[in-house]
């Protein structure tokens, strides 16, 4: 259903595209297509040459004005130097109507610039959409190439990286251009969870500018306004969620995904990447000691507990627009990759609600697909009461957390800095879910509701509720309850967290676990 | 290595901690830094177990004073009890405390200023005396009423010294009968304007008329000479006569480049005074001292024998018993006048302990039990050179310093360095709110001369990390480095006179510039290197080289690259310095791009700024106290919108055009932070 719903979006895009861009386009004097019997060895280098020229000057130019780079600009910089290789220069278009034949209208490579190459010396496979050929819009030849080094990717178990800028399907060759998203389509499906899929809106993405519906992250740089309000990186940012990370203009997104990629194994048969950390393992964070408010119902900022707790404060957050009151993102602890989920007790207290949930479940899964243990922060009061989240399905969203976390096999350690009450407690990595260490801290408290709310069920109509919420209090209001009965393994002090999280990945490196075969799991989608 | 360096350079690719760069620039090689100086740099850390004093003192203060204090009663063998507010529950002074009782709610007015919950935290608690530190209750009369009337001692002078003290015009002429020198100037009506050249020509040129009734620098004329005290004279009078209906004129002696420079005295209850030498705090910004020192580049020993010997007059006048300051102008023919006395302990006594190694808390307590001074004047040393920087939670490009909010991420005090104090009342972790003053620490260095100490302060300044608010050490440290600073030619002015346009930030040098970058590249070269080899891991912990070629010339650039540590000391063409990485606040802002990306970056747009004309921001978190206009009101240029408080400061905020009021986002008592939209203009 999904899919169907983007495919009037690609027709009318195009539209638009495809009225603007022929026009402009083909009017280049001394093409070599003019000339007819030259010798293999010149027209290899002459189509090289136009290869490389892409749409023409004119239209790099024109892309230039626009504050965006072109195809293989982008290419270059996402890539170390010299380290590009690329496949399918030669591959043109196979439309024979509207005047598509004609010499003019082919561009050797077509309109996209597909290989592979290294980030700090990591394989990845690459494709980069090149608006400068009729918009970047996609046809039969240019879905085959990506396809290509998809399924090498696949092969080898490298990530594969789109860096999209398309006007959507190529009209002129309708049908062939949608059985082309179809291919991508099934490939993004097949290496999801083989290999890190991510992609970079850098322009217009209409309809299914391919591995959108299974993006591992993904960032959007666009500056036309009306496109901005329709679909741009603010909305796909903070409202719609599609996109995970948004970025000032093309170095900055293409230079911080070089960032993100080093937290990433090149496949999920690799072990998470390990980085020389200049960050002792065993420092000790004083500043932890006194973080959690000591009136329950203040605030604090959850992040300021991850930077000084992963090595040399650095923390590559993911969404962090949207669904603020969960934190998800990367960090590096005694230099291993770790996922990090944290609830975020400044945003609506830190409850968990649907768009949290999802947003936690499916950091959590590309987590366990790629080996990267998961260290979550509990401070979570509940899930959000309200019509509107029953109305729109908490329970469902909140079991794909739930689901996520129980299903992981990865390391997986949970500290509980203050309240885990009800439900959600269970759902944040408990030790009933498979937690292999579970710690609390001396200001956490395990239990099925707030004081005041358990009061006043339990003595519903009785006076001196005020005395029955202190002995609730003094009774649950601490970590005992759950480290008597061992759900927790341990009251620790905040400022040795980050030694105890280190030492106990350490012993975790060589967890095996193995959930009991299945065709699939059954997510509550 | 050689790389290539290019002028806008950015640091993408490079951690986010290594973004942007603060960089020290400092020559003075290490090895001049030895010690000469025997004597302790702070005060003497014995006391006479001989003298009992008190078993048990309640301090009424919080943060960096409130410790101090509490640091002298543990050396002394004395309990302590420390006050707090809600907000304060876990800070620092009250977990140094032997005790500590919680006396209300954030605001002063609640906590430290409310006297029933301190006196009950007293009985409660059976303190002896009560030490208030400065501010808040340390002059208030009542306070020390109630305090006796309950036969708590006060560790400061008596009711009737703060009271004659207290008010400004009667402190005045107290001192004046104490032969103190004063201000000569005269008030009253003035008829002609021969009587007023009469009167300016008693009193000395320059003179300055104003307006009796005109408050501040309101109208105020300077005249040098009988000519422009006619014309002062007729101006003032018509300004008297129109604008306040009352037409007494002011001539009063005026003071040109004044200094600010106060005498430490110290007196028992016996009669006893000494002075303890002066401290030289001219470096001000809105009547704030910043910078500190003891002795005063400017004063003799005659001079200064004059000022101690007048201070102390005016102490015995006042039968004064405990720790004070006399505060005097001076100007630059060394005429010195009293300006008023402060009764308390003042912020800046570290600096007088560490050249006369005496422990002012300590005599406080000492005189407030009764005992008698231990030291005669001629005991009094001046061993050195003491240098005192206020370290603030402020920005200081914004009028030399607006208050800044903030959660200390990273705190590291430079207390790995020789003859260095810090006295602060936070920790990593603390806030800074919008409760309290702002001040972070106070950074003392202390050498044989002066020189020493400045240079160690600069040492000290580079080697302090202080991350998650926005901070002055940039200010301090061009402040300390100045050569009009550093040659001692200062005055009250020299904020606005050396930086008219406001602090800008550290101009840097060619060179400086070029080893800067070249730091930041070899910084980046290093993250990247990392990453790259992420795979095979091999640590390598030798120091090594590097070359950064920029545009012709070579650097070199050598250390230790330690990429988690917030500070990095690397010697750059043979030069030590300590560099500090910062991802915001911080000036020069440093990018390091590869060239590809270098070359590319011209292709990106500049990112549009916003009209700041139209809209109007708190330029500080803070309360608002006043909305003065609603939407579709028209404003003129200059009039005033709003009034945001923070930290005891209002800033009234104005329109910089004449438009209509498109809408309001802010209403009183409302908190906002920094930067928040408050009202928007068509």
């Amino acid at each position: 259903m999904e899919l169907l719903s983007y495919i009037p979006d690609v027709i009318v895009t195009h539209l638009r595209i495809s009225v603007t861009v022929p026009q402009t386009s083909l009017h280049r004097s001394c093409r070599w297509y003019s000339v007819s019997h030259l010798s293999v060895k010149e027209r290899i280098d002459q189509k090289r040459e136009a290869a490389l020229q892409g749409g023409g000057q004119q239209r790099i130019e024109a892309q230039h004005k626009r504050g965006k780079l072109t195809a293989r600009e982008r290419v270059q910089l996402l890539l170390d130097p010299e380290s590009f290789v690329e496949t399918d220069m030669f591959v043109e278009h196979r439309c024979a109507d509207f005047g598509m034949e004609q010499d003019r209208n082919k561009f050797p490579g077509d309109s996209v610039v597909t290989g592979r190459g290294r980030i700090n010396g990591r394989l990845v496979y690459v494709f980069s959409q090149d608006f400068t050929v009729f918009g970047g819009s996609l046809s039969g030849a240019h879905a085959q190439k990506i396809c290509k080094i998809m399924d090498q990717a696949m092969t080898v178990g490298a990530p594969v990286i789109g860096l999209n800028d398309s006007g959507g399907a190529r009209i002129q060759e309708g049908v062939e251009s949608l059985a082309g998203y179809a291919d991508i389509f099934l490939r993004n499906v097949m290496a999801s969870g083989v290999i890190p899929q991510i992609s970079l809106i850098m322009g217009p993405c209409a309809g299914g500018a391919v591995p959108e519906i299974f993006p591992n992250w993904h960032s959007v740089t666009n500056e036309d306004v009306t496109q901005e309000e329709l679909g741009g990186a603010k909305t796909h940012t903070t409202v719609s969620g599609v996109a995970h990370r948004a970025f000032e203009n093309d170095i900055e997104a293409l230079l911080n995904l070089r960032e993100f990629f080093n937290f990433l194994p090149l496949s999920n048969q690799d072990p998470a990447p390990i980085r020389e950390s200049h960050d002792s393992s065993d420092r000790l964070v004083p500043s932890l000691d006194n973080i959690v408010p000591l009136e329950s119902t203040k605030a604090y900022d959850m992040l300021d507990i991850i930077h000084a707790i992963v090595d040399e404060r650095e923390f590559f957050e993911i969404m962090p627009n949207y669904a603020k009151n969960i934190v998800v993102g990367f960090a590096r602890m005694n230099g291993r990759t770790v996922g990090i989920v944290g609830n975020q007790p400044k945003v609506a207290s830190g409850c968990l609600d649907i768009n949290s949930s999802v947003k936690g479940a499916r950091f959590v899964r590309f987590c366990d697909a790629f080996n990267i243990p998961i260290i979550t922060f509990v401070d979570v009061p509940g899930f959000l009461p309200g019509t509107a989240q029953e109305y729109g399905g908490i329970i469902r969203h909140g079991a794909k957390l739930l689901f996520a976390f129980a299903e992981a096999t990865v390391p997986k350690i949970t500290i509980i800095t203050r309240k885990a009450y009800g439900g959600a407690y269970d759902v944040m990595s408990s030790k009933h879910l498979r937690g292999d260490v579970n710690y609390a801290w001396p200001t956490a408290e395990v239990a099925v509701m707030g004081a005041k709310g358990a009061v006043q069920i339990i003595f519903r109509g009785k006076e001196n509720q005020a005395e029955a919420e202190a002995e609730y209090v003094e009774k649950f209001a601490n970590p005992f309850p759950a480290a008597v009965r061992g759900f927790v393994d341990d009251i620790i002090e905040p400022a040795t967290t980050r030694k105890k999280i280190c030492q106990d990945l350490e012993v975790l490196a060589s967890k095996k676990q193995v959930n009991p075969w299945k065709k699939h799991a059954n997510i509550p989608l | 290595m050689t790389l290539w360096m290019i002028g806008n350079m950015a640091a993408h690719s490079v951690p986010s901690t290594l973004k942007r760069l603060l960089f020290a620039v400092k020559c003075s090689p290490l090895q001049s830094r030895c010690c000469v100086v025997q004597r302790e740099a702070q005060y003497s850390t014995i006391s006479s177990p001989n003298e009992k004093t008190f078993d048990k003192i309640l301090i009424a203060n919080r943060g960096e004073i409130a410790c101090r204090v509490i640091k002298t009663c543990k050396k002394m063998g004395i309990q302590t009890v420390a006050v707090h507010s809600d907000v304060d529950s876990s800070a620092v002074h009250v977990k140094m405390a032997d005790e500590a009782v919680c006396v209300g709610s954030a605001p002063t007015s609640k906590s430290y200023l409310n006297m029933d919950a301190i006196m009950d935290a007293i009985r409660v608690t059976g303190a002896q005396a009560v030490h208030p530190g400065y501010g808040f209750l340390s002059e208030n009369k009542e306070f020390a009423k109630r305090l006796a009337a309950e036969g708590v001692a006060f560790i400061g002078p008596d009711t009737h010294a703060i009271q004659a003290m207290g008010d400004k015009i009667e402190s005045k002429l107290i001192a004046k009968a104490a032969k103190v020198n004063t201000i000569p100037g005269f008030d009253g009506v003035v008829k002609t304007a021969e009587e007023a050249v009469k009167i300016a020509q008693q009193i000395g040129y320059p003179v300055m008329i104003k307006a009796s009734a005109g408050g501040g620098g309101k109208g105020m004329r300077i005249a040098w000479n009988d000519e422009e005290t006619r014309e002062g004279f007729r101006f003032s009078s018509q300004e008297a006569a129109s604008s306040f209906g009352d037409d007494r004129l002011l001539i009063e002696k005026y003071i040109d480049n004044p200094r600010h420079i106060e005498i430490q005295v110290l007196a028992d209850k016996h009669g006893n005074a000494l002075w303890l030498n002066e401290r030289e705090c001219s470096i001000q910004r809105r009547n704030q001292k910043v910078v500190e020192e003891a002795p005063s580049t400017f004063l003799d020993p005659v001079t200064r024998r004059a000022m101690g010997e007048q201070a102390v007059q005016l102490a015995k006048a006042v039968h004064y018993s405990s720790a004070g300051t006399v505060e005097f102008l001076v100007d630059s023919k060394k005429n010195f006048y009293f300006l008023e006395m402060n009764t308390r302990l003042q912020v800046e006594h570290p600096i007088t302990e560490c050249i006369t190694g005496l422990d002012l808390v300590e005599q406080m307590i000492r005189v407030a039990k009764g005992y008698q001074l231990q030291h005669t004047q001629e005991d009094i040393p001046i061993n050195g050179w003491a240098i005192e920087c206020r370290v603030y939670a402020e920005d200081p490009y914004k009028s030399f310093g607006l208050p800044s909010i903030g959660r200390l991420s990273q705190y590291q005090e430079p207390l790995n360095l020789d003859k260095v104090r810090v006295d602060s009342g936070i920790q990593e972790g603390s806030d800074i709110s919008i409760y309290y003053d702002p001040m972070i620490s106070k950074l003392i260095t202390y050498g044989a001369t002066r020189a020493e100490a400045l240079g160690r302060m600069e040492d000290a300044l580079d080697n302090y990390v202080i991350r998650g608010v926005t901070h002055n050490i940039p200010l301090l440290r061009e402040i300390i480095t100045h050569p009009r600073f550093v040659s001692g030619h200062i005055s009250t002015n020299f904020l606005p006179e050396v930086y008219p346009d406001g602090f800008k930030g550290h101009q840097l040098e060619a060179d400086a510039k070029r080893e800067l970058l070249a730091s930041a590249a070899v910084l980046y070269i290093a993250a990247e290197l990392r990453s790259a080899k992420s795979r095979f891991i091999q640590i390598i912990k030798q120091q090594c080289e590097h070359c950064v070629e920029i545009d012709g010339a070579k650097v070199e650039v050598w250390g230790a690259l330690n990429l988690a540590s917030p500070l990095l000391p690397l010697t750059v063409n043979g030069t030590h310095r300590m560099l500090q990485c910062q991802t915001s606040h911080c000036s020069p802002y440093v990018r390091v791009l590869s060239k590809l990306a270098a070359e590319l970056n011209s292709y990106m747009p500049e990112k549009a700024s916003e009209d700041t004309s139209s809209i109007l921001r708190s330029p500080m978190p803070g309360t608002v106290v006043a909305v003065s206009v609603k939407p579709g009101d028209t404003v003129a240029e200059g009039q005033e919108i709003c009034v945001i408080e923070a930290m005891k400061m209002q800033n009234s905020l104005t329109a910089v055009k004449q438009a209509k009021v498109k809408s309001v986002h802010c209403k009183p008592g409302e908190t906002v932070g920094e930067g928040d939209l408050l009202v928007e203009l068509e």
